[in-house]
């Protein structure tokens, strides 16, 4: 079996621009931050990004990277509205595919299983089926035993992915992925809807370490289908990484209301030690 | 719980605020909702859908507000993860109180943004789950600050589906979709017409017809004779004040 551990960069040296990207994780929790930071770093662009909004979308939209975007919102949770998102919308930065929560989560699924689309009764008679004039409906061809009626529903298209990028909190060396918070997100779905699933993860350990103390419903990503694992501690900062750690508000507050490029400049311009270094001596001027 | 339904003595009859007449119009939205989770966005209806619990509808399910369901006291009692809670939503077992950046008088909402979609003026949350919710399981809304910003004659942004726009689409959309109730500082409304326009179905005490019209940009249809939003009864302040709420985030959220 293959040692599938490596580096942010090598991971970065798999993508490329004009790729279609799935990321992870739920608003403000649990992102793949190092691997947004790593591609940020990179001159890959052109990409279409297919996420539950955060500040991964954010900081993507702000560097100029997203030529479309796949989402239901973006969101800081702490702070409803992501600024650098909102900026970046109302200058027209990017194309929008806007479906609902629901109508995202089915079109991971369809991918996942290898289906062109899944039935969903979320769209009908919002304005989603008017900004994506290309989705399509579909009539049951079975009639309801009581009314009689064949549902027309809507048809909501495989989310397929190039390559997607999650956090764990645990992961061993052969791509076994072990969330440790309250909500597994849709993380699995990501990696079984891409091509290609890179994991970065907290700590990676050994496979029987998994289960010493937590219980087996948390190996919530099989190796079949991840490609690569990289141990970023902190790797999910400043989004919340229950139980490793809470979300950094103070730090959120910051990259909210710092201009990008003066964000960028302070906080993105060397690695992701220069990241976590910078972090860390920004608080410190903070006591 | 005591059975205290008068103030202790020597205290003084503390006069009902609005941000607790709103309390009760939320609470209220959840009465005889059976064994379903309670989906409360914001502070009012979180604290409404709290009292609900305590008092008239004890079967409710509550989150914590992530992927835990807890009871009153915090007790952790189910697991509710996204992916959970959207099956929750689309089996029907869930009553949600969602916000409203704009309403219309068909109960069409809009929290995604402002302007022409293509490039908006102002971009806001995104339709997040109000499509799924609205054709699912029953939708509320709560509306902080009754105004003709929020209350127009057409949303730009469908996200949360309306009456006449549910009928358009079909019966697949009509099936299950429901708005029971809207309420706002001034009051409450529901579609209880025969075209499933917006009503006004209580004003909140203090609050006149005349102000409820000119804070509403469309035509509401009003009844003669409206009636008062009830009167919290000294046990539900009391719980409101001391046990749900004694920090005052309703008073945060809702001026007097």
């Amino acid at each position: 079996m293959s040692d599938k551990t490596m580096t942010t960069d090598e991971v970065v040296s798999r993508l490329h621009s004009g790729m279609t990207l799935g990321i992870g994780g739920w608003g403000s929790r649990r992102k793949p931050m190092a691997l947004v930071r790593a591609l940020l770093r990179s001159r890959i662009t052109d990409l279409t990004v297919v996420s539950y909004g955060g500040p991964d979308v954010g900081l993507l939209a702000a560097a100029g990277r997203i030529r479309r975007l796949v989402t239901a919102f973006t969101t800081l949770d702490s702070i409803p509205l992501e600024p650098h998102y909102r900026a970046a919308r109302e200058r027209g930065a990017f194309e929008l595919m806007e479906v609902d929560e629901a109508m995202f989560m089915w079109g991971l699924h369809a991918a996942a299983n290898r289906l062109p689309f899944l039935p969903v009764r979320a769209g009908l008679g919002s304005d989603v089926m008017r900004v994506n004039p290309t989705l399509r409906t579909v009539t049951s061809p079975y009639a309801d035993a009581s009314s009689g009626v064949r549902e027309e529903l809507v048809a909501m298209p495989a989310l397929r992915l190039d390559a997607a990028l999650v956090h764990m909190n645990r992961a061993d060396r052969l791509g076994n992925g072990q969330y440790l918070g309250p909500d597994p997100y849709f993380d699995d779905l990501f990696c079984e809807a891409a091509d290609a699933a890179y994991v970065s993860c907290e700590r990676v350990v050994d496979t029987a370490e998994l289960t010493k103390e937590a219980a087996p419903q948390t190996l919530l990503l099989k190796r079949s289908s991840v490609t690569g694992v990289v141990e970023t501690p902190n790797g999910a900062h400043f989004t919340s990484c229950a139980p490793d750690h809470g979300r950094d508000e103070p730090f959120q507050k910051l990259y909210a209301t710092t201009p990008y490029a003066e964000f960028a400049a302070r906080f993105l311009a060397g690695d992701e030690q220069a990241y976590q270094s910078a972090v860390r001596a920004w608080h410190k001027e903070q006591r | 719980m005591s059975p205290a339904s008068t103030p202790a003595p020597g205290a003084p009859a503390a006069v009902v605020t609005r941000a607790e007449y709103c309390v009760i119009a939320c609470a209220e939205a959840w009465r005889d909702n059976g064994e379903v989770l309670a989906s409360p966005m914001g502070p009012v209806p979180s604290i409404g859908a709290r009292l609900a619990k305590r008092t008239f509808s004890p079967d409710l399910l509550l989150t914590d507000g992530e992927a835990m369901l807890v009871g009153l006291d915090g007790t952790p009692e189910g697991w509710l993860p996204y992916r959970q809670h959207l099956t929750m939503v689309t089996g029907g077992r869930r009553h949600v109180m969602m916000g409203a950046s704009q309403l219309d008088r068909f109960g069409n909402q809009n929290i995604s943004c402002v302007g022409d979609w293509s490039r908006p003026t102002r971009q806001l949350l995104g339709v997040r789950g109000a499509p799924v919710n609205t054709l699912n399981n029953p939708t509320s809304y709560w509306v902080p600050r009754h105004s003709p910003r929020v209350f127009v004659e057409r949303v730009d942004m469908v996200c949360g589906v309306g009456y006449d726009r549910a009928a358009a689409a079909g019966p697949s959309a009509t099936r299950f979709h429901r708005i029971p109730r809207v309420v706002s500082d001034l009051g409450v409304f529901d579609f209880a017409t025969p075209d499933h326009s917006m009503r006004l179905a209580s004003l909140h005490p203090g609050v006149t017809v005349e102000q409820v019209r000119e804070a509403t940009g469309f035509g509401l249809s009003v009844p003669d004779e409206v009636p008062r939003t009830r009167e919290p009864t000294p046990e539900e302040l009391r719980l409101i004040r001391e046990v749900i709420d004694p920090g005052g985030a309703r008073d945060r959220e809702v001026r007097s």
